[in-house]
């Protein structure tokens, strides 16, 4: 096992190195020296522009540059906002609790409704409600989330008036944060309604974000499952005598849930994409309005910085979804070390 | 009283290409203690009959029988949950190709123990006494160690005798053996065949054990029943059968069987089981049959009497020689 995760590590290191040299050049490959581009449409005279060069280090050579970016980093500078002049690293960590808890209640809604609906429309096969647990994800697999989202606040917040529109509470209640999830600090504040309000602001962006990740968990599940049923083993279990629960729920699922998992693992990716349009549609305060906000001001040592962020912790996830197959398959586990 | 009755049994799976019979019309009946053997080619319908009556085809097989009984107990009424209790306990089966039939996830004793706390309610401790027991009595070595132990850990062979363990561990009545030793090593594979006498004589069960080896079904079994095509081509006592077959395809496998040879060359049956669309009008051995006749390859032959194995020919061999032969056509 120790070998195995030592393998895992020694592949993700080496891409993260990778990822700090696309954030790298991104900045670089931009039209205009950074400078330039922080300048604006303002403009900038000759010398205040090779005093700002020289200042940010951009007069060194290329190699030297990313050595100086890569020292940084390992000091756990992730560079400084040019227009907040914080670093980096501090307003990602202020913002970052929002993206997560509205990502990891919009995974646990997906996973929670497309584990079961794959599994029941794999077992039902061919009939209605497989085809219509079919139809529902392939919809919900390609609905424009813009789209989507504005429809729903249109429905339940304007219609029915039964949602808040944006943001994550009620201005009518103010706490400090502690653990930075909303819903965990209103009730820690103890403040009568706070949490219903924080609910009550997540339902709706969690619904948009969970849309794709739930239709893909649903479809994966399905076909995994179905492979899985008409395997041996299967066969086997149900010659033992095991009910329907036993055979299917654990004897298939455990076997079915591998390639599952690689799917979780990756719409991790994709709900970080999808928390950038669906904070800036219900102004979540989040990563993903962070970063559409910074690229609209060129704010661009936010955008390399958050970029390299969001970046490590998808690969941390993935890091921890290989771990995870071989917790559930010994044999991937066995063969791999 | 029989164990085991089966009356008729036709199993059809529906297909892209329509209807296709993998099984007609297959009786056998066991009894107890008995050793019974189904011979046959691939894709003779050996394992969908025995899986019809365990009830784990897929849903696309529809099946029939004028009867099917275990124990006097009508499994064609019997509802799914009263199945699963016979299944698994008083008849057990085992297959073909071990290293896929037990569960990558699950360790062996997990595997193994999950009948002993179904069927019979066996609490932990016990559960593991008997897992260890049962993996010696199949003989497996440092059986405790075994318990934690993964199937991809272990050989084929390992994996065959831990099925058989499974298959034995809640004491089955019956034991289906669906060509145990077919994905096995030679060597292995008498081993595994002797293991599965001592538990038969053991146990006092019966075993239906389905091979396309002649040789086997001579060291082994008692009767035969010959299967051809999802059809019975003949039955009969393992001595009869191997002095007098009484059908051509009988008689064809036994020329096969290399001990039976004087040639150097092993003389094997030319062509293969028809399949779903190439299922010949008459007689469905007429386009293998060195005597097949214009009526062989027309009308289909019923099945003769119970002292020719009722054998499903026109022309019933007694001796070496067909009988009602017409005299025009030279075999
Ligand atoms: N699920 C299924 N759907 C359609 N046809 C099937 C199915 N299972 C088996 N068959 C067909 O039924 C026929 C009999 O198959 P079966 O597995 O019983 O043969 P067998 O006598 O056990 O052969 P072998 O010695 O190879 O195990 C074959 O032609 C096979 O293709
Ligand atoms: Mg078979």
């Amino acid at each position: 096992m120790f070998l195995y995760l030592f393998k895992k590590l020694a592949v993700t290191i080496p891409t993260f190195f990778g990822v700090t040299l696309v954030a790298f050049i991104f900045i670089r490959l931009l039209p205009g020296d950074p400078v330039l581009l922080m300048a604006g449409e303002r403009g900038i005279s000759d010398e205040r522009h090779a005093v700002l060069m020289a200042e940010m280090g951009f007069d060194k050579p290329i190699l030297v540059q990313y050595g100086y970016y890569l020292a940084d980093l390992a000091h756990g500078d992730f560079g400084t906002s040019i227009i907040t002049k914080r670093p980096v690293l501090e307003e990602f960590a202020t913002l970052f609790p929002a993206t997560m808890e509205l990502s990891i209640c919009a995974m646990l809604l997906a996973i929670l409704l497309g584990l079961p609906a794959g599994m029941i429309a794999a077992t039902k096969r061919g009939t209605a409600i497989d085809h219509t647990v079919m139809t529902t994800a392939l919809a919900g697999y390609s609905m424009p989330i813009f789209w989507w989202g504005l429809l729903l606040i249109i429905f339940f917040s304007g219609t029915l008036g039964w949602t808040p529109v944006s943001g994550r509470i009620s201005l009518l209640y103010y706490f400090e944060p502690v653990t930075g999830f909303m819903l965990i600090d209103s009730l820690l504040s103890g403040q009568e309604g706070a949490f219903q309000s924080a609910l009550s602001h997540l339902i709706l962006p969690t619904i948009v974000l969970a849309t794709i990740p739930l239709a893909v968990i649903a479809r994966q599940t399905r076909s995994a499952m179905l492979e899985v049923l008409s395997e041996d083993y299967v066969r086997t279990a149900r010659a033992k005598g095991l009910g329907p629960q036993r055979v299917i729920g654990l004897h298939a699922l455990r076997n079915a849930m591998i390639p599952v998992i690689t799917v979780i693992g990756l719409q991790v990716g994709v709900l970080f994409a999808g928390a950038i349009l669906t904070e800036t549609i219900f102004s979540w305060p989040g990563i993903g309005k962070w970063m559409v906000e910074s690229i609209f001001r060129r704010d661009y040592s936010a955008v390399q910085g958050g970029l390299l962020l969001i970046a490590a912790i998808v690969m941390l996830v993935n890091l921890a979804v290989d771990l995870l197959y071989g917790i559930i398959n010994p044999q991937i586990r066995h063969t791999d070390s | 009283m029989p164990l085991l009755e089966i009356e008729n049994l036709t199993v059809s799976f529906q297909t892209a290409g329509g209807q296709f019979t993998a099984v007609d019309k297959v009786s056998l009946h066991i009894e107890p203690g008995e050793i019974v053997s189904v011979v046959g080619e691939s894709g003779s319908g050996k394992s969908v009959a025995m899986l019809a009556l365990m009830g784990l085809l897929p849903w696309t097989a529809t099946v029939t029988a004028d009867r099917l009984a275990f124990n006097n107990q009508d499994l064609k009424t019997i509802s799914k949950s009263e199945l699963r209790k016979i299944i698994g306990s008083k008849m057990a089966m085992i297959f073909q190709e071990p290293m896929t039939s037990l569960n990558p996830c699950f360790t062996i004793g997990f595997q193994l123990t999950e009948t002993l706390k179904i069927h019979l309610g066996m609490n932990r401790a016990e559960r593991k006494k008997r897992a260890i027991e049962l993996l010696e009595l199949v003989g497996i070595p440092e059986p405790r160690k075994r318990l934690t132990a993964f199937p991809h850990q272990l050989s084929g062979g390992m994996n065959q005798r831990v099925m058989i363990a499974m298959a034995i561990s809640c004491n089955p009545e019956l034991l289906i053996a669906d060509e145990p030793t077919t994905a096995l090593d030679v060597t292995i594979q008498a081993q595994i065949l002797e293991l599965l006498l001592n538990l038969q004589k053991k146990q006092g069960m019966s075993l239906v054990l389905i091979t396309h080896d002649m040789g086997v079904v001579a060291e082994t079994a008692e009767r035969v029943a010959v299967q051809y095509a999802g059809q019975q081509v003949e039955k009969q006592q393992v001595k009869g059968l191997f002095s007098n077959p009484h059908h051509p395809y009988t008689q064809a496998l036994l020329n096969s069987l290399p001990e039976r040879s004087n040639s150097k060359i092993l003389p094997s049956i030319a062509g293969v089981v028809p399949g779903q669309f190439d299922k010949p009008k008459g007689c469905l051995f007429s386009p293998r049959c060195d005597y097949a006749t214009t009526k062989c390859h027309t009308i289909p032959p019923t099945a003769a009497s119970e002292e020719l194995g009722k054998a499903l020919c026109h022309y019933p061999i007694v001796d070496g020689k067909p009988t009602n032969y017409p005299e025009e056509v030279n075999p």
